[in-house]
């Protein structure tokens, strides 16, 4: 297939995935945000945007600015909206080998991003929309296109933001000075029954970061993650070799999940940051890996990408 | 204050009730000053944008209650109702006593019974119960608690003054939508929090699981807990759902459990589970069909033999519906004061028992002046207010009164406590009431801070009753101190540089240093 094509894929799939992880991130952290002091709120917006991975762009920056900046502004990946335009933008180029489903789903959800109010409480109702046509574009992908090399290409992207995702989910639990509870980390990951469920009584704070850490059967943890990609990595370039990997995302992304699940940590939740600093350069480290194997042009994909 | 309170004043003055919100001359009371002015910024157009997105996420949820074999959403009203730090630490020592004075009468009815020799109540009061069972006499539960869970029912008198309703220590209900009304509240009126220091609800689930363990039967190491529930038809269905996943353990109906031995199992894919603790959520007379109905299809027979021989904690208890019988009630002040030797805290509305012939002729007197209820009902069921009754009402009332008059007390009509409710575009007072839960340990009585504050919608209606066209409100406790609150945690310095490096050494990233 034509290189273009696979990159187009590969970034609908992170693109879409990462206005879903930022949908969950900001709609919890808002309830929180909601009943900070004044002074703290601000603080608090961006040391979240920083877990984002944006700078505040003002010196007065407060939770206004930090729902345009991960909500609405459609000029930076950073934001939903954003996130959802650049997906949009490459589904458009590609359309031809997207099914029609997924295209209209992009294409509906575009138009669709004007029409929330652009307040705290609208923002939540968006965060909730945002969820739910994010989850109806997957379903569409999963279910309308066949499972050959593009669709890998889309799963390939999809996994390794999530696993990025996951990373800042638990970040803003330890980086941000009115950090999360545990119970709104995991509500965060959507994983707060399925946790529960698994662990009954004994549940804590580590055992939670546990969980969106290192767990082997819930969809969002890093290591599930982490090895969805790494499936999908191997099915775009089954040549078994006796002896290493030609390919570096291959590599990368198996050193990340091995490390991980092989680790015994002493103390998970002091070593956290450096886990979720670690895998959230792996991530981007595989991007670039892949993009240089397959994509050939050498555009920056770093973060932003190709935005519309 | 916006348009939305234009008649609030005109309104209020129509009943002598006590607004929760408003002091004399329409100035916010203090615990209220914050909400007061995130209200007085809303426009009807934003209030009812609220209301509806409030209504859909309850409706989209499955925060429902059954009525008449439909789902309905509870409803939800945006203004919460809102308890200072000072009242608070009083009622919660008042429901933990209570507690405390019913757990002891409990034990002493199905034991000793000593508080009838001491002349404190008469033996026929107990005996005479709908919910004395015989069938759990003479044992103590494993585990040694009763009333693990009890929801007090509390109403403020046009005094101001907070008073005991009713005891509910069979099954009571409702505390999934405390847990459900503040997420909703937190989403639908953010303001309002803002710099308010409002207690957390949402450690419950955590507090009953912890309490429900630690009431097992002493063999059980890490015991299994269950929640027990008649089926999906039950109107309170959503809440065992929530309480179960919550507490991350089973949600089982009666034919999944089996009883072998003396002790109770239930049915899984690897074979069957011992069980330790069951939450029960059905009625005493559906659990066993060899102890109590024997057409019960919803029950595990075997089941009070199993609590009998120790083997399995059953909470609440079998048979503690003889303490919250309304015409225990009226007894419970002598209670507390002959089991604990304290005082009550928080007093009862006044009580007239109808077997005494001299009150039971001042009742026929003064029929429609008064309220009357069943002893043994629950959920406002075939209780009559008498000045909103008719003459035929009344009449057919006093007939059943004076043919079972043990089965009803009386009470004085009593305006409950008003708090703006939104009503047709405006906000107009509405009586409430509270019920606060209480979980207890065994060791402890600890009250969640908060509680289920029911409001009538109806103008002038004093029945609350969610099956009565009820609704309700997010019920706030202020912190008095700071401690109260979870900890905001130590600020960590943002990028605070892992102490010992755990992962080896990234290559990529000695060449290309961060940005």
């Amino acid at each position: 297939m034509l290189s273009r094509i696979a990159e187009s894929l590969f970034w609908i799939g992170r693109y879409v995935e990462r206005a879903d992880g930022t949908a969950r991130i900001l709609d919890v952290n808002l309830e929180r945000l909601n009943q900070l002091p004044t002074a703290e709120q601000i603080l608090v917006s961006r040391q979240l945007l920083g877990v984002m991975g944006a700078v505040p762009d003002s010196p007065d920056f407060g939770l206004g600015d930090l729902l345009n900046k991960l909500a609405f502004d459609r000029s930076s990946a950073t934001s939903i909206a954003g996130a959802l335009g650049a997906a949009r933008e490459n589904a458009r180029r590609a359309r031809e080998t997207v099914s029609s489903s997924l295209w209209e789903g992009l294409n509906t959800t575009w138009y669709g991003l004007n029409q929330h109010r652009k307040d705290v409480v609208g923002t939540y109702r968006f965060c909730h929309w945002v969820l739910e046509r994010t989850a109806m574009i997957k379903g569409f992908a999963d279910t309308t296109m066949s499972h050959d090399e593009s669709w890998q290409f889309l799963a390939l992207g999809r996994s390794l933001e999530r696993a990025d995702m996951t990373a800042r989910m638990l970040s803003t639990h330890g980086a941000l000075s009115a950090g999360l509870s545990w119970v709104n980390m995991l509500r965060c990951a959507g994983a707060y029954e399925a946790f529960l469920r698994t662990r009954r009584g004994a549940a804590g704070e580590e055992q939670a970061a546990e969980f969106l850490l290192l767990d082997r059967l819930f969809p969002r943890s890093i290591v599930y993650a982490l090895s969805d990609a790494e499936k999908a990595l191997e099915r775009l370039d089954p040549s078994h070799r006796r002896i290493g990997f030609i390919n570096d995302a291959r590599r990368i992304v198996g050193q990340a999940r091995s490390f991980l699940e092989f680790h015994q940590p002493g103390d998970l939740l002091s070593e956290l940051p450096e886990h979720m600093d670690r895998v959230q350069k792996s991530c981007a480290q595989a991007s670039d890996a892949v993009t240089r194997s397959y994509f050939a042009q050498p555009i920056d994909l770093s973060w932003v990408g190709e935005v519309s | 204050m916006s348009d939305l309170f234009a008649d609030y004043a005109r309104d209020a003055t129509r009943s002598p009730a006590f607004d929760e919100m408003f002091g004399p001359g329409q100035v916010p009371r203090g615990e209220y000053a914050q909400v007061a002015a995130a209200l007085g910024e809303l426009t009807l157009a934003d209030v009812t944008a609220r209301a509806d997105s409030m209504a859909r996420t309850f409706l989209d949820r499955g925060v429902t209650f059954d009525f008449a074999g439909e789902e309905r959403p509870f409803p939800l009203d945006l203004v919460p109702r809102i308890i200072s730090g000072a009242d608070w630490q009083v009622l919660e020592r008042g429901v933990a006593q209570r507690v405390r004075a019913l757990e002891a009468f409990l034990d002493d009815v199905y034991d000793r019974m000593s508080a009838v020799s001491d002349g404190v109540v008469p033996r026929s009061l107990i005996t005479s119960s709908d919910h004395f069972h015989r069938e759990v006499s003479g044992f103590d539960p494993a585990g040694g608690v009763r009333i693990h869970i009890s929801g007090i029912d509390l109403v403020r008198d046009e005094a101001g003054t907070f008073r005991v309703l009713e005891d509910n220590v069979r099954v009571p209900s409702g505390v999934s939508y405390v847990l459900e009304n503040r997420r909703a509240m937190a989403k639908g009126l953010p303001e309002a929090f803002g710099q308010q220091a409002v207690r957390p609800v949402e450690e419950y689930p955590r507090r009953l699981l912890t309490a429900l363990r630690k009431t097992a039967p002493s063999g059980a190491e890490d015991p299994t807990v269950v929640v027990l529930t008649p089926g999906v038809y039950n109107s309170a269905y959503f809440e065992h759902t929530l309480l179960a996943g919550l507490m991350g353990v089973e949600l089982v109906e009666g034919r999944d459990l089996i009883c072998r031995a003396n002790r109770v199992y239930m049915r899984t894919t690897a074979g069957e589970q011992r069980v330790d603790v069951i939450y029960k959520r059905i009625d005493d007379d559906f659990l066993d069909p060899q102890q109590f109905r024997s057409d019960s299809v919803l029950g595990c027979p075997g089941i009070v033999n199993a609590a009998r021989a120790g083997n399995v904690t059953i909470a609440n208890a079998i048979g503690n519906g003889v303490a919250d019988d309304k015409l225990v009630y009226s007894y419970v002040p002598d209670l507390i004061r002959y089991y604990l030797g304290e005082e009550p805290i928080v007093p009862n509305v006044d009580t007239y028992r109808l077997e005494d012939r001299q009150a039971r002729e001042e009742v026929m007197d003064r029929l429609d002046e008064l309220v009357v209820k069943p002893v043994a009902g629950s959920g406002g069921k075939g209780l009559v207010i008498g000045p909103a009754a008719s003459k035929t009402e009344l009449e057919e009332l006093r007939a059943r009164i004076l043919q079972d008059p043990r089965g009803w007390i009386a009470q004085p009509v009593l305006q409950l406590s008003t708090v703006p409710t939104m009503s047709r575009g405006q906000f107009s007072p509405r009586h409430v009431d509270l019920r606060p839960f209480a979980i207890n340990d065994g060791d402890d009585v600890w009250v969640l801070p908060g509680g289920l504050t029911r409001v009538a919608l109806k103008e002038g209606s004093l029945i609350v009753n969610s099956s009565q066209g009820g609704g309700s409100k997010d019920t706030w406790v202020l912190a008095e101190d700071p401690a109260q609150l979870p900890a905001a945690q130590p600020v960590p310095a943002a990028v605070a540089a892992p102490q010992a490096a755990v992962w080896p050494v990234d290559p990529e990233q000695l060449q290309e240093p961060e940005q």
